[in-house]
């Protein structure tokens, strides 16, 4: 890779951050403050875009902001993995910016003007997450996501949004301070350099004991990813508008924690390092336990958002599973899934969302006969749920079959068994939904009045739920950057 | 290289302290230009001294024209010109919030008030610069004395908290004198270069672990060093608003700047350190310090109160790394004295500021802040968010220093005591984030005294405010050339 | 026993100043009287000034003022003039111990005005019942 120095990855992170300020200048006016917002996620759309073709040909545009620790700076390096998640993040933005406006208006929410500059701040982060060259300059944004999505988190600010900001902070803060720093100091002391390097910084520099005990403290020390027993923030961050859940919880910061889990595995610890001490099936099991235990618990779940809560728990332990392979096919499966879902999650997160506009209902139960009065929200929901349990035509199936066939090759009978329970689990938790939807009649009276939500939610969740399925017949472009962000 | 830049460094705050107490009595609006004047000069100053040292090496002051090791000397090095430039900038910047609070707690008596605080800065200074081991003591002295009296001044029970201040320090200082007179019968000599040379020779004697323990234990009460931290918090937040901002960055971080100064002046870590038990048990109080205070912290239920404790907690983490005794752990320890001064200056300037408005720091009083004081609260946020340890705020850097240190010598017990306080930083922190932001002022029993309206503080106290905040950032991503071009350079390569 | 006498009595001087340095420490931890600290402290500050005005004493040493032709010539015998350093220190120390005595009284001035007493205990029982 050549790396080509550059102030575009740069400009690219902070487009929101400065975009903030507008924002909250135009606290007043609605109108111009969601232009803004929108012009702001366009913007970051084509500089990101901008840098694609660059990234395809093999090139890397790095940026040094500034020299912090000898052999340490904080700097910017685009290369195809952080693309894959620059690409999937801010393009979702742009359908969240489109899709907070039609929902905060038509709950006439509180606070817009702070919910609007925290979701400019929380992309930069994404974004940072996504470019950074090494793992301060990554645990810097990391850092940074966190705080700046505590106040839309507490958006609410009644005792139970309180509550699950605490939890929020708990949990996230308490792990990348308690068991990430220190993780990542041990590497440094060790490796004396923190920068992802494909292949890993620690070959031959570590012994099996001491790789073991960074697996355990890098994979919960990023709670992010939501691995248990560290998910229980997820859940209780679902007191926070819809939109917060379906972008930062569906998407950005969730996967930021499987992104920084994935520069681990790749770039810090190296496949080839953990395969000789013969880790990868640590990760794996930590990781399927997860996934089935969260399938289960999705299972029981009324709340819808609960439910979509716990279904990105197990999924997220799908791509860490993918990684904790070690085998090309597995990896490869393991960064698509990493895109795949978040298409798929987030058109299920917005049709939560638009059900809730039109109907102020959160509770499965009491969705019976909806699908009827609102046929495309519906509709979507069904693409979306297709593609997260893994069907085709879903961009889905693409990734979840990539990860049979990593187990397959693997001869890892246990981890075959888990993909094909934990897919059944899946569909068992979706389909009800669709099915109480579309074919069990509504109670007398509740569904008079119903309609389709504002168009300003009906269309970010059509789009999302088409790209979804696009996925399926157009891969071809995220399979060449997560073959490259893998070096195959 | 002989130079007397820095003698007029402290001489500016010195000689205007005398100026304001014979004039500002009868003019009390020239008091402030004054202050703000010599304080302005000196940080000026400090840096061109800062430029010449980073040039050419330490430059070499001897008062009246004797010549070291019988003269006194005011010798500045990077190093010590670093500590100079911060003590200056510091205090000015304090300064500006400082002068509507002594204008509104003590009206008649700002002439005193601004003499002692002068004295105080000028005397942090001569610490600073001193290379005489006598001379550090009356230095140490001068600034305690001044202290005592603006802590004194403050309402309340401050006189009482003032007078533990004085038996405490007074047990401190007069170890420090022991230690020297030690020092004095072994080698003779009191210019701390002269001293460190003849030091090897004298290594293993009983005499001279003597003197070195006393000196130690005296600095550690001067510093609150945990289990000698008693007077501390009460004197910290009974002192008047004016003196705190002042006093809380800069006394302790100078006590333990002199001691880790000491270290580096008497050269080899065996010698200085004793034995490697020795150093483990500090490292081990240290770590023990950091827990408790932290975990006191959390017992307070007022803003100033529980500052107070973190600083305590903070001059654990600074003794701790310093005696780690390796080179990541002493560039932490010197880069937190920086840090820590900036950050806990930000933090008394917020508590200050609000205060100023509200009249108190109970914590009932903080609820729905945000609204009356949103720039107040979002600078607080930042210096907490440098206490927690949140990059790219300077407060990141240090510690990552301090935790490498600690994983580099193998006192594990002093990484978990870093880890574990800034857990209970983020706990306490993000209390009084919530209870500022997203708490409803009228869910509050003392509702009525917290006007929904914007009530900003005074412009004089956010702007400073504001250039500290900024200041965390730019230092945090200054952390490199900072270490590489003046700390690195002071650790000898025997760390 | 004779021994330990002898052993004593040959440092006599730092015995003194370690019993003097013990009573007034005991002085400023162990009594609540304000006044009774205070004393205490000076107790404190005097042994230690004791302590270092004994270490430039000798045995049959005389006053340091030397005659400016001998001391030129080489002809002084130091061990024959007392070291005058210690004791120019402990000037200093003295004016140093004075300075923080008189803010010390000052503060109690301060203290006893507000509460009427001097008695920690009282003082501490009259801030909480405020």
């Amino acid at each position: 890779m050549t790396p080509i120095v550059s102030i575009w990855p740069l400009a690219a992170i902070l487009v929101s951050l400065l975009g903030a300020l507008p924002i909250l200048l135009a606290n007043r006016q609605p109108n111009l403050r969601e232009s803004w917002t929108i012009l702001i996620a366009l913007v970051k759309l084509t500089i990101v875009a901008s840098l694609l073709p660059g990234v395809l040909a093999g090139n890397s545009y790095i940026f040094t902001i500034a020299q912090v620790i000898p052999g340490v700076p904080i700097e910017l390096r685009v290369d195809a993995l952080g693309m894959i998640f620059a690409l999937v993040a801010s393009c979702l933005w742009l359908f969240t910016s489109i899709y907070s406006i039609g929902y905060m208006r038509a709950l006439s929410e509180h606070a817009q003007t702070r919910y609007y500059a925290s979701f400019a701040v929380a992309i930069s982060a994404t974004l940072g997450v996504a470019f950074a060259g090494n793992l301060l300059t990554m645990y810097l944004f990391y850092e940074v996501l966190s705080l700046s999505t505590y106040p839309l988190v507490t958006h609410e600010q009644n005792a139970e949004a309180r509550a699950s900001g605490r939890k929020y902070l708990t949990y996230i803060l308490g792990t990348s301070i308690g068991l990430a720093l220190p993780a990542m100091l041990i590497t440094y002391s060790v490796a004396g350099t923190l920068d992802f390097t494909t292949g890993g910084i620690l070959a031959g520099k570590a012994s099996p004991d001491l790789l073991a005990l960074l697996v355990i403290l890098f994979l919960f020390g990023f709670a992010k990813a939501g691995l248990m027993p560290f998910h229980g923030w997820l859940p209780a961050a679902m007191v926070a508008p819809t939109p917060v859940s379906s972008f930062l919880h569906g998407v950005a910061v969730v996967k930021a924690g499987v992104f920084a889990i994935f520069r681990i595995i790749f770039d810090i610890l190296g496949p080839e390092t953990l395969q000789s001490a013969d880790l990868g099936s640590l990760i794996t099991y930590i990781a399927s336990v997860t996934i089935l235990v969260a399938s289960m618990v999705a299972l029981t779940q009324d709340s819808m958002k609960r439910r979509l809560a716990y279904s990105t728990i197990g999924q997220l332990a799908y791509m860490v599973l993918g990684a904790g392979m070690l085998s090309a096919t597995g990896m490869l499966g393991g960064v698509m899934h990493l895109a795949m879902h978040a298409f798929g999650k987030i058109t299920l997160f917005f049709c939560a969302g638009a059900i809730y506009v039109a109907t102020k209902k959160k509770n499965i139960s009491q969705m019976d006969g909806l699908g009827r009065r609102m046929p495309i929200t519906y509709f979507a929901f069904f693409l979306g749920s297709l593609s997260i349990i893994g069907m085709p035509p879903m961009g889905g199936f693409i990734s979840k079959w990539s990860l049979l066939l990593g187990a397959v090759e693997g001869d890892q009978l246990i981890l075959i068994i888990v993909l094909l329970i934990s897919s059944f689990l899946n569909a068992a938790y979706f389909f009800p939904i669709v099915y109480r939807g579309f074919f069990v009649p509504a109670k007398e009276g509740e569904a008079e009045g119903i309609s389709e939500a504002p168009l300003f939610c009906l269309v970010p969740l059509s789009l999302t739920a088409l790209i979804s399925l696009a996925l399926f017949f157009y891969p071809d472009t995220l399979l060449k950057l997560a073959r490259m962000a893998l070096g195959l | 290289m002989k130079s007397n830049l820095h003698m007029y460094v402290m001489a500016a705050p010195l000689l205007t302290a005398f100026l304001v107490n014979a004039w500002g009595r009868s003019n009390r609006k020239i008091i402030a230009p004054m202050v703000l004047g010599a304080l302005a000069l000196s940080t000026l100053l400090a840096i061109i001294v800062l430029k010449q040292t980073l040039g050419s090496g330490s430059l070499s002051y001897t008062v009246g024209a004797w010549t070291p090791p019988w003269g006194i000397e005011l010798l500045v090095d990077p190093l010590s010109a670093l500590m100079l430039l911060l003590i200056s900038a510091v205090s000015f910047i304090a300064t500006f919030a400082a002068v509507p609070c002594v204008k509104r707690d003590l009206e008649d008596r700002q002439h005193i008030f601004f003499t002692l605080y002068l004295i105080l800065i000028a005397g942090l200074m001569g610490l600073v610069l001193t290379a005489d081991a006598f001379n550090l003591y009356v230095m140490l002295e001068i600034t305690s004395i001044t202290t005592y009296g603006l802590i004194a001044l403050g309402r309340g029970r401050a006189p009482l908290s003032s007078f533990n201040y004085i038996i405490m320090g007074s047990v401190g200082a007069s170890f420090y004198l022991l230690g020297v007179g030690y020092l004095y019968l072994l080698t003779g000599t009191l210019n701390l270069a002269d001293i460190a040379r003849y030091l090897p020779a004298l290594q293993g004697s009983a005499a001279m672990a003597t003197a070195l323990a006393f000196i130690l234990v005296g600095l550690w009460i001067k510093m609150a060093f945990f289990p000698l931290h008693g007077w501390l918090p009460r004197a910290y937040s009974d002192a008047p608003d004016g003196a705190g901002v002042l006093i809380a960055p800069l006394m302790t971080k100078v006590t333990i700047y002199l001691m880790v100064r000491l270290m580096l002046t008497f050269q080899s870590p065996e010698f200085l350190l004793m034995s490697m038990d020795v150093r483990t048990l500090v490292i081990w109080v240290a770590a023990i310090g950091i827990i408790c205070a932290s975990s006191l912290a959390l017992a307070q239920r007022n803003l100033k109160q529980m500052l107070t404790y973190i600083i305590i907690a903070e001059v654990g983490y600074m003794v701790g790394g310093a005696w780690l005794a390796n080179d990541q752990g002493l560039t932490g320890a010197l880069l937190h004295i920086v840090n820590d001064a900036l950050m806990t200056l930000c933090l008394f300037l917020a508590a200050v500021a609000i205060s100023y408005r509200t009249g108190g720091l109970g914590f009932d009083r903080l609820k729905g802040l945000y609204r009356r004081m949103p720039w107040t609260m979002a600078f607080f946020t930042v210096g907490a968010f440098s206490m927690i340890g949140i990059p790219p705020t300077c407060g990141f850097f240090s510690k990552w220093y301090l935790l490498l240190g600690g994983i580099e010598a193998g006192q594990w017990e002093f990484v978990v005591a870093l880890i574990f306080s800034s857990l209970v930083n983020a706990v306490l922190f993000f209390r009084i984030i919530e209870l500022a932001y997203f708490s409803r002022p009228e869910e509050g029993a003392s509702s009525e005294h917290l006007p929904l309206e914007r009530q900003e503080a005074p412009w004089s106290m956010l702007t400073p405010l504001a250039v500290t905040a900024g200041l965390l950032i730019v230092v945090g991503l200054g952390t490199g050339p900072l270490v590489d071009n003046v700390i690195r350079l002071m650790i000898p390569v025997a760390f | 026993m004779e021994g330990i006498v002898a052993e004593i009595m040959a440092k006599y001087n730092y015995w003194i100043y370690v019993v003097l340095m013990m009573i007034g420490f005991y002085a400023m931890i162990g009594k609540r009287n304000l006044v009774k600290k205070l004393l205490g402290m000076n107790i404190f500050q005097t042994s230690i000034i004791l302590f270092f005005v004994s270490t430039g004493a000798k045995k049959g040493g005389s006053i340091p003022i030397l005659d400016k032709q001998a001391a030129l010539q080489g002809a002084v015998d130091v061990n024959l003039v007392v070291n005058p350093l210690p004791h120019v220190l402990m000037l200093t120390a003295i004016v140093v111990g004075v300075s923080v005595t008189g803010v010390a009284l000052a503060v109690m001035l301060r203290i006893y005005r507000k509460y009427g007493t001097l008695e920690e205990d009282e003082i501490l029982h009259k801030i909480e019942t405020e």
